[in-house]
């Protein structure tokens, strides 16, 4: 296990260089400058102002020195310092973001976890008849809605029809005179909607994953032992399929992270939640590359935390997983 | 050369075997027949602008409507389709490309050149795509063909994981052993004879990704960074649509419906084709 997490970590330190590289470059190599923003249809500026501010930049300087500037500085989670008038360090603005973010998509992996599972069980045991029937042709209409336009469906229910969630933000205007307990009482009425939006899809196609995994599993000799043995069929569902049924499942969850956080960006834009997704929104708007970059970096590290995280999990489960 | 067309005859007998795919193709036809055909039946065009008639709620002379510049929404869908059908067959087929090349080299040589391409896939596949699409797109102009091909850019790892799977097994088999001692060449091996075995879980994931390829254009059209208006796009008439949602349902509900519809078609294809290449289960 120590060898295999030491090569694991030796991998994770690889792929961190290709991932500032990507990001870097991506952002570097694009047309237009970071000064554009304030240069364009400016009638007072000049080719010499222009100059002085890609001086200031660092722009006049080649790529890869600039490269080797900004990784240098990330070694200190130094991110640089925001183009947008307020000049902040970016540590400070994604500090701010990030855990809004992450909260959301924790809560929204737990909940597709804890609905798709026995939902996907559900499916597989009722495999043929209506029910399942009804089943798969909702969680197939569900996974190719566009989330923003379920999104402002939503809202149009809940908040416009039957005023009975708020449809933006995450805290109330008289947030700051509540008691701690309706503090979260008000923090997971604005929730709710988000979530549905952000979970909804990813409970559709991972109740289908866990269903076909668990068909799968039945099929196994251990299973047709487990029943000749006289085993009751519940513990055989729970005890011996389903079991094995859940251990690819892990690896799935790994895998979802980003698309978790890129779908962040829609919803935290239509429900004003102050975010990581809105804040790199608010940046690629602005062509703030410094935050750009930042979110770019640190988003990718999630990942290949959820990857590792994913991978320790799986060998934990599955005792035939020798880590080598 | 009998073997091989039994062989998509059983594939197809199989594929129609499964109803909701089939019916999911017969709409995607039409819809796709409908959307090129339509200029031949209707005079309506989708960018002619008359203010007598703005946000006409739907009617025999109007289908779906009309928009605040009361253009015919019902056009204006039509035509959209073809942007997004456009849209969805271009970058997926751009990110097929890239993963078959990609794949079938790592796949084919292992090795060192396998160890280095798989993890710049892996690594391409640590930053969420709608992050990595945004960021480039917000820099060039956002013009259909830049939307497509950066889609396609950013699409192609799970193409290349499949293929090179395929590929590390295939090129183990005796028949790819014959071809090399007879003296082809190794591009001929690659692309000639290991491919068309290897492609099944390309063309199911061909379907699900032109799904997906649809729906990120809606998404990117819905922050603006999309096809741009005039051109009309499913997702940029539901976008022009959200913010007069209660005085005029129509122009956002219509291209909303259509997209759930072919994305939903698509996913149905997918799922269908997978069983209909995947005899195992028989």
């Amino acid at each position: 296990m120590g060898r295999y997490l030491l090569k694991r970590i030796w991998g994770m330190v690889i792929s961190f260089f290709g991932i500032t590289i990507i990001s870097f470059f991506i952002i570097n190599l694009a047309p237009g400058s970071p000064t554009d923003l304030q240069t364009d249809l400016n009638p007072r500026i000049t080719p010499e102002i222009i100059e002085k501010l890609r001086k200031h930049y660092d722009l006049d300087k080649p790529v890869h020195v600039r490269y080797i500037k900004w990784l240098k500085n990330l070694s200190t989670l130094d991110f640089g310092t925001s183009l947008s008038p307020d000049g902040r360090k970016v540590i400070d603005k994604i500090k701010e973001r990030l855990p809004v973010t992450v909260l959301i998509n924790l809560l929204a992996m737990i909940i597709i976890i804890i609905v798709s599972i026995p939902l996907g069980l559900y499916i597989s045991i009722n495999k043929g008849k209506w029910k399942e029937r009804v089943i798969t042709v909702l969680s197939f209409l569900f996974y190719s809605i566009p989330s923003f336009w379920l999104a402002i469906l939503l809202i149009l229910l809940f908040g416009i029809y039957f005023h009975i969630l708020p449809i933006s933000g995450l805290k109330s205007i008289n947030y700051a005179s509540m008691n701690s307990f309706e503090k979260i009482l008000d923090l997971a009425r604005h929730l709710v909607t988000p979530l549905i939006v952000a979970t909804l899809g990813g409970i559709a196609s991972f109740s289908r994953y866990v269903a076909s995994n668990f068909d799968e599993a039945l099929k196994q000799d251990y299973v047709t032992l487990a029943r000749i043995k006289g085993v009751p069929e519940g513990v055989v569902i729970r005890k011996h399929a389903l079991r094995n049924a859940l251990i690819p499942v892990i690896t799935i969850l790994g895998l979802s992270v980003p698309g978790l956080i890129g779908g962040s960006v829609i919803f935290e834009t239509i429900f004003a939640i102050p975010g990581m997704g809105q804040l790199f929104f608010q940046s690629v708007m602005g062509r703030d590359y410094p935050v750009i970059m930042g979110i770019l970096v640190l988003s990718s590290v999630l990942t290949l935390l959820g990857n590792l995280l994913a991978d320790i999990g799986y060998g934990l489960a599955d005792p035939r997983i020798r880590y080598r | 050369m009998k073997d091989r067309k039994s062989y998509l005859n059983l594939t197809i007998k199989r594929f129609c075997e499964k109803k909701s795919a089939l019916v999911a193709l017969f709409f995607i036809v039409a819809l796709i027949f409908l959307s090129f055909s339509y200029p031949l039946f209707s005079k309506t065009s989708p960018d002619e602008i008359n203010v007598d008639r703005i946000l006409m709620p739907p009617s025999l002379d109007h289908w779906f409507g009309t928009d605040a510049l009361g253009r015919d929404v019902f056009a204006r869908v039509l035509y959209g389709g073809r942007i997004s059908l456009l849209v969805g067959f271009v970058s997926e087929g751009i990110a097929i490309m890239i993963g078959i090349i990609i794949g079938s080299i790592s796949g084919y040589f292992g090795g060192r050149v396998d160890n280095i391409i798989m993890r710049f896939t892996d690594i391409m596949l640590c930053f969420p795509v709608f992050f990595l699409i945004l960021s480039v797109i917000a820099f060039v102009e956002p013009s259909i063909w830049n939307i497509m091909i950066i889609i396609g850019l950013t699409g192609w790892m799970s193409v290349a994981r499949l293929v090179r799977g395929e590929f590390l097994s295939l090129r183990e088999r005796e028949f790819v052993l014959y071809e090399r001692a007879v003296g082809n060449s190794n591009l001929k091996i690659m692309f000639k004879h290991i491919l068309p075995n290897a492609l099944n879980p390309v063309i199911v994931s061909a379907a699900f990704g032109i799904a997906g390829a649809i729906l990120t254009e809606t998404a990117l059209s819905f922050i603006g960074l999309g096809v741009q208006p005039p051109t009309p796009s499913w997702g940029n008439i539901l976008t022009q649509g959200k913010d007069i949602l209660e005085i005029a349902w129509w122009i956002s509900l219509f291209p909303g419906l259509f997209i759930l519809f072919s994305v939903l078609c698509y996913n149905l294809i997918g799922e269908g084709l997978k069983d209909a290449l995947n005899p195992r289960q028989y």
